[in-house]
C-alpha cells in the first residue's frame, strides 16, 4: 500500500510487542457478529499511472468555463488569479497543518489569519473579521442567528428577493426548525423597493438582509435601506461582492453591522462550487456572539508579539449547546489565498480590476441589448453583472449556439424566478476580452436573426 | 462585607440581604473566594439588564475563563435592581476582594422562600471541603 | 492589470458618485519578492503533517498524498463553473456518482449527500434530516441524546436543529452507560448520537443493543464518523444499526487539513430518510449524469452550489488508490499502530481504558500532575521542543488531564518508537523546565488571558 510504510517484518515485531497473535485479535473489541465478513463493494485499486489516466479522462470529459468565455456568474467568478497565490497555498507547511491550537507551532497559520482578519476589517469597513466560514450562504445564514442573537429577537427576518436565491434557499433550511420567520421583500424593478421593505420590517424584526450588488448585478441603496432597519430597531446585514469593494463605498461606511460575503473571486479557482469562502465581518458590539475562529494579538512569556486563537468560550468544543454556532473546521487554506491575493493586488490592483468588470460588463451590456437584440430587463446601475431578455422561447438555442463557439453565455433565471423566465443573467470579469464580447454578439446576432 | 455573615449557595454564590428605602428586602450577589480560585483566570463576565426578572436557580449571567464558561445561577426570585459594570475591567482583582467591592447584582426579592434553602458560611466551608475531597 | 480595451466612458459617469468610494481600499502596498519571502517565512512557523509526526488524537492527521493534489487540481475539474450546463460536467457528475456509492457502501446506509462543507456541517444537515422526518412521522420527539465523552459539535449541532440536549453518562470503562441511556429513552426521543469507536478509541461492544434500544423507544440514531479511520471495510455503520452518519473526509480519507480547512462532511442515511437529504444530488440515467433536484420532502440546501467538490474529488482518488483490500489495511494499520504506541506508553503513562485500543488512546497524566506538578498540557508544549506535535489535551472531558493520542497508518514503527522515547523523557524531566515549555519553538507560551481580556483582532500598528 502506498501510504503505510510498517513492513510485514514491523507489525510481526509490533504485534509481539502489544502482545496480540494478530491484526484480526486487535478488532476484537468489535463484536463477532458485527464484522463485515467480506470485502466492501468498491472498484479495484489503481496504481498512480492508472488512477491519472482515469482521472485524467474523466476531466477530459467535462469542459471546463476556464478555458472556455464565461460569462457564467451569479456568485462565483472567473476571476484572475496571480501565480504567487496558487505558489503560497501549495506550500505544504500551511495545507497539511491543522487548525492552529498549538500556538507555538502554528504561527505561520496564526500570522496568515490574523492578517485575513485584519484586511477583511478594512475592505468591508468592520470592526472585526471572523477567521472564515465554509461560504457565502453560511456566512448569510450564520450572521441572521447571529443578529437574532444579539437582538434578542426571533420572530422575524427579513431578506430582499434580490438576495442570492441559493443563499435564501440556505437560510431557510436553517431557520425551519426554529421559531423565526423568514419574510422575503419582492424587488420587480431590480431592486429592493424601500417602501416594501420598511412595510415588511417591525418591532419584532432581528434583522435585514440584502446584497450589493445584487444577484441581478444592480446596486442596492445600502445608506438609505440601514436607515429602515435600524428605525426598527433590526440589525443590517450586507452580503457583498468582494471585488466591488475595489470601486464601490464600503458597506460599513453605508451602515450595515454585519457583512458578508462570497470570497471565491478573491483568488480561489470556481472548482465546481467549492471550497469557497464565507466572509463574516461586523461590528465589535456583536463580537461576542459572532461564529467561527478569531485569532487575537498576545504576548508570549518573553513578551514577544505572537498570535493565538481567542475568545475561544463562544465556541462548540467549551459552550457545546450553548455555542454561538456549531462549526469547527472552517476554510483556512481558501482565507489564505484571500490574504496573499489582497497583498498581491495592492489597493490599485483591486480597484483596477473592478474597474475593468465594470467597463466591460457596460460595453458588454451596450452590445449585446444594441440593434434590439437582447432586452436589458432592469434599469437600475449594474456593476459587473446584469439580466437579459431573450426573445420567448430562444434562450436555450442561445446558450446552445454561444457553447458551439466555446462561450458560456449566462445563467437562466427561471428556476428561481418564475417572472425571469427567458432571462439571463451575465457576467463579464476584468479577463474577458473584447474579441470575446464580440464574438458574443454575433453568436447573439446570428441566433436571433 | 464579612464572607462569615453570608449567605451561599451550593453553586458557589454568596449572598447579602439588605432592606432598602422603600422597605424591600434585596440581596446583594457575587461568588465566593473558593468558585474564584477554581475558576482562574477570568476573562469575561457577562451581566444581565437592570428591570430584568430572574428566578432561583436560573442563570442570570456567566462567567468566562480563557477555556471555560460557568453560569451565575440567582439565589433568590426577584428583579435585578443594580449591576456592578465596572467589574468587567477589574477581573484581575476580584479575588483580592470578592465580597465588597466584587459584588454582581443587586436582587429585589419578590420571594423569600428560596432564601431557607442557602447556606451558612459553615455549612458552605464544609461543602468545600467535601468537593476538595472529591477532586 | 492590463489596460482597458473596450471603449469606455470614466467610472464616475458610469455608477451614481454616493456608491463610489472615494480612495482606493486600504490593503497592502508589497511587490511579489517581499510577498514570497513573507509568506513562506511564515509557513516555517507552522507544525505540519509533511514536517513533524502530528499524533493529534480525535483529527486523523494522515499522510495528504501528492497525486490527490495534483490530479484535483487538473483544469478540467479545477476549472468548472458551478453553473454549467450538465452535459459540460459529465465526467465530474461521474466522479461525484461514483462517491455517492461508495460511501454509501463504506457506510452500510442507502442514500448520501455529498452538500455538507464539513463534519459538523454534517452533523446539523442529518439533524435537519432528522428534524423533518420527526415531523412528518412524530412532531413530538424533541430532545437528542449525546454521551458525555462527545465532540462539542455534537450538542451544537442539535442546539441549530432545534433540538433539545441531554447528557448520557458513560460507565467508569468509558462505554455508554446503559441504564442511564434506558433512562433517558422515551417519547420525546428522537435522535441518539454516538461517536463509535468513542472518544477513549474504544469500539462501543454494546452498540447493536443501544440501537436496538433507540429504535425501541422509536428514536433514530446518528454516528459521528469521525473515528472511521479504525473500522473501514471492517464493520459497518448501518451494518450496527446507525440511521445516518456523516463522514471527515479531510482525516479519514486525507484531506488535506490545510491550516483549519477546507474539509467536506457527507452524510449517509437510511432509506426511509433518504427523500429529506438535501438538494441537489447526483442521479445517473443510462449513461447520463445529472443533478436531482425534484425531490418534495427535501430539507432544501444547507450549502450554496454543490459542496466542497475539491475535496471530494480528493476523497474520490483516495477511495479508488486503495480499493476494498487497501481501504481494510488502512485501518488495519491505523489500529496496530495505535495499539503499539499504547503497548508503550502505557508504563509510564497510565491508560485508564485499559490495554487495547482501536485507532487511537487516550492517557492520562493525573498521577504526574498530582505528584509533581506535571499537566497534560506541559506535557504536549515539550514534546514539541522534541520535534513532535503535541497530542490532543484536555479532550475528552471525562478523562483528567487527558492526552489523546492517534498516530494513524502512514507514520513507521521508528517514528512510533521516537515518539514514545520523548514522551517518556518528558515524563522524567525536571517539572520547571515543562512548565516554560517549548523552548525551542519561535514563540513560547502565548499569553491567552491578555489575549481574551482585550482582544486585539486586526493589525493595530507596530507599537503594542
Amino acid at each position: 500500500m502506498p501510504y503505510i510504510p510498517n513492513t510485514d517484518e514491523d507489525r510481526r515485531a509490533m504485534l509481539q510487542a502489544i502482545g496480540a497473535a494478530s491484526i484480526d485479535e486487535l478488532f476484537e473489541m468489535i463484536p463477532a457478529d458485527l464484522h463485515l465478513g467480506r470485502a466492501l463493494d468498491l472498484p479495484p485499486a489503481l496504481g498512480e499511472l492508472e488512477l491519472a489516466v482515469h482521472v485524467g479522462e474523466l476531466a477530459a470529459r467535462n469542459r471546463p468555463a476556464s478555458q472556455s468565455t464565461c460569462f457564467l456568474g451569479a456568485g462565483s467568478y472567473d476571476h484572475f488569479i496571480p501565480s504567487v497565490v496558487d505558489f503560497v497555498a501549495s506550500r505544504s507547511e500551511f495545507y497539511t497543518s491543522y487548525t492552529p491550537y498549538q500556538a507555538e507551532a502554528s504561527q505561520g497559520n496564526l500570522k496568515a489569519l490574523f492578517e485575513y482578519q485584519t484586511l477583511i476589517a478594512q475592505l468591508t469597513g468592520m470592526d472585526v473579521s471572523n477567521a472564515s466560514l465554509y461560504d457565502g450562504a453560511g456566512a448569510a445564514a450564520e450572521a441572521v442567528l447571529m443578529a437574532c442573537s444579539v437582538t434578542r429577537r426571533h420572530a422575524k427576518v427579513v431578506a430582499a428577493s434580490t438576495v442570492h436565491p441559493e443563499y435564501r434557499q440556505v437560510l431557510g433550511t436553517y431557520l425551519q426548525n426554529l421559531e423565526t420567520e423568514l419574510v422575503t421583500v419582492a424587488a420587480p424593478n431590480g431592486t429592493v423597493a424601500p417602501e416594501e421593505l420598511d412595510a415588511a420590517i417591525d418591532d419584532q424584526t432581528a434583522c435585514v438582509l440584502v446584497q450589493h450588488p445584487n444577484f441581478f448585478g444592480c446596486l442596492e441603496d445600502v445608506e438609505q435601506l440601514s436607515a429602515l432597519a435600524h428605525a426598527k430597531g433590526a440589525a443590517m446585514i450586507v452580503a457583498v461582492d468582494p471585488v466591488s469593494l475595489g470601486l464601490l463605498r464600503r458597506p460599513g461606511d453605508c451602515g450595515a453591522d454585519i457583512v458578508v460575503a462570497e470570497g471565491q473571486s478573491l483568488g480561489n479557482p470556481m472548482s465546481y462550487g467549492g471550497p469557497y469562502l464565507g466572509i463574516l465581518a461586523c461590528r465589535d458590539k456583536f463580537l461576542r456572539r459572532m461564529p467561527g475562529r478569531l485569532v487575537g494579538e498576545t504576548v508570549d512569556r518573553r513578551d514577544r508579539r505572537c498570535w493565538v486563537l481567542t475568545l475561544q468560550t463562544r465556541e462548540q468544543h467549551i459552550r457545546r449547546e450553548k455555542a454561538t454556532s456549531n462549526i469547527c473546521t472552517n476554510q483556512g487554506l481558501m482565507a489564505l489565498r484571500a490574504t496573499v491575493y489582497l497583498s498581491a493586488m495592492g489597493p490599485q490592483g483591486l480597484r483596477s480590476t473592478a474597474e475593468l468588470c465594470l467597463k466591460k460588463a457596460r460595453y458588454a451590456l451596450g452590445q449585446w441589448t444594441g440593434e434590439g437584440l437582447l432586452q436589458p430587463v432592469f434599469s437600475a446601475p449594474t456593476f459587473k453583472e446584469f439580466v437579459v431578455r431573450v426573445p420567448h422561447g430562444q434562450a436555450d438555442a442561445l446558450l446552445s449556439a454561444a457553447g458551439e463557439q466555446g462561450i458560456m453565455a449566462g445563467v437562466p433565471l427561471g428556476c428561481w424566478y418564475p417572472e425571469l423566465e427567458d432571462c439571463l443573467l451575465m457576467a463579464v470579469t476584468e479577463k474577458r476580452m473584447k474579441a470575446e464580447i464580440d464574438r458574443m454578439t454575433d453568436v447573439i446576432r446570428t441566433v436571433l436573426n | 462585607m464579612k464572607p462569615e455573615e453570608l449567605l451561599y449557595s451550593k453553586t458557589h454564590e454568596w449572598v447579602a440581604i439588605a432592606t432598602d428605602e422603600a422597605g424591600a428586602k434585596v440581596a446583594t450577589v457575587g461568588i465566593s473566594a473558593f468558585a474564584l480560585e477554581a475558576l482562574t483566570d477570568l476573562v469575561f463576565v457577562d451581566l444581565p439588564q437592570v428591570g430584568r426578572s430572574v428566578s432561583a436557580g436560573e442563570p442570570f449571567g456567566e462567567i468566562e475563563s480563557v477555556k471555560a464558561v460557568s453560569d451565575l445561577y440567582s439565589p433568590v426570585d426577584g428583579e435585578i435592581v443594580e449591576v456592578n459594570s465596572t467589574l468587567v475591567d477589574q477581573l484581575e482583582t476580584l479575588s483580592d476582594d470578592p465580597y465588597t467591592s466584587g459584588w454582581f447584582v443587586k436582587i429585589r426579592i419578590a420571594d423569600e422562600t428560596a432564601l431557607s434553602g442557602l447556606m451558612d458560611h459553615a455549612a458552605y466551608q464544609k461543602q468545600c471541603e467535601q468537593e476538595m475531597a472529591d477532586e | 492589470m492590463p489596460a482597458c480595451d473596450v471603449p469606455s466612458e470614466p467610472v464616475e459617469r458610469l455608477l451614481p458618485p454616493e456608491a463610489l468610494a472615494q480612495t482606493a481600499p486600504s490593503l497592502p502596498e508589497v511587490t511579489e519578492p517581499e510577498l514570497v519571502r513573507h509568506f513562506v517565512n511564515l509557513s516555517t512557523q507552522n507544525m505540519s503533517v509533511d514536517s513533524h509526526f502530528y499524533p493529534l488524537g480525535s483529527c486523523t492527521m494522515k499522510y495528504n498524498p501528492k497525486r490527490n493534489e495534483t490530479l484535483s487540481s487538473l483544469a478540467g475539474l479545477l476549472g468548472l463553473h458551478p453553473y454549467q450546463r450538465v452535459e459540460t460536467i459529465q465526467g465530474m457528475l461521474s466522479i461525484l456518482h461514483s462517491l455517492q456509492e461508495m460511501l454509501a457502501e463504506i457506510s452500510g446506509l442507502e442514500a448520501v449527500s455529498l452538500q455538507p462543507a464539513a463534519g459538523a456541517h454534517g452533523e446539523m444537515t442529518a439533524l435537519f434530516v432528522a428534524a423533518a422526518y420527526v415531523r412528518d412521522t412524530d412532531p413530538a420527539r424533541n430532545v437528542v441524546l449525546i454521551p458525555d465523552g462527545a465532540h462539542g459539535t455534537n450538542p451544537a449541532s442539535a442546539a441549530m436543529a432545534g433540538f433539545k440536549t441531554v447528557e448520557v453518562k458513560s460507565t467508569p470503562g468509558g462505554l455508554v452507560d446503559l441504564d442511564d441511556l434506558a433512562s433517558k429513552l422515551d417519547e420525546r426521543t428522537a435522535v441518539f448520537m454516538i461517536t463509535n469507536p468513542n472518544t477513549l478509541g474504544i469500539f462501543e461492544r454494546n452498540i447493536a443493543k443501544i440501537c436496538q434500544m433507540v429504535h425501541d423507544a422509536g428514536g433514530l440514531v446518528y454516528l459521528d464518523g469521525a473515528n472511521m479511520n479504525a473500522i473501514l471495510g471492517v464493520t459497518r455503520p448501518g451494518d450496527f444499526g446507525a440511521d445516518m452518519m456523516h463522514f471527515n473526509p479531510h482525516k479519514t480519507f486525507s484531506g488535506p487539513h490545510g491550516g483549519g480547512g477546507p474539509g467536506a462532511g457527507p452524510i449517509a442515511v437510511t432509506g426511509k430518510l433518504a427523500p429529506y437529504l438535501p438538494v441537489p444530488v447526483v442521479k445517473k440515467s443510462g449513461e447520463e449524469y445529472g443533478l436531482d433536484f425534484d425531490r418534495p420532502k427535501t430539507i432544501g440546501r444547507v450549502r450554496s452550489f454543490f459542496g466542497n467538490t475539491g475535496v471530494l474529488v480528493r476523497t474520490y482518488c483516495y477511495l479508488r488508490t486503495h480499493g476494498p483490500e487497501g481501504l481494510r489495511r488502512v485501518s488495519e494499520n491505523a489500529v496496530l499502530n495505535a495499539n503499539y504506541l499504547l503497548s508503550r506508553v502505557k508504563h509510564f503513562l497510565p491508560v485508564p481504558q485499559g490495554d487495547r485500543c482501536m485507532h487511537e488512546f487516550v492517557a492520562t497524566a493525573q498521577t504526574l500532575k498530582r505528584e509533581r506538578g506535571v499537566s497534560a498540557l506541559d506535557i504536549g508544549k515539550r514534546l514539541l521542543d522534541y520535534g513532535f506535535h503535541a497530542p490532543t489535551v484536555y479532550f475528552p472531558l471525562i478523562v483528567h488531564e487527558a492526552l489523546m493520542i492517534e498516530p494513524t497508518e502512514s507514520e513507521c514503527r521508528s517514528t512510533l518508537d521516537a515518539f514514545a522515547e520523548a514522551l517518556f523523557r518528558v515524563t522524567e524531566e525536571d517539572p520547571d523546565l515543562l512548565h516554560h515549555a517549548p523552548h525551542t519553538t519561535s514563540v513560547s507560551r502565548p499569553d491567552e488571558v491578555r489575549a481574551a481580556r482585550q482582544p486585539i483582532l486586526k493589525w493595530a500598528g507596530p507599537e503594542r
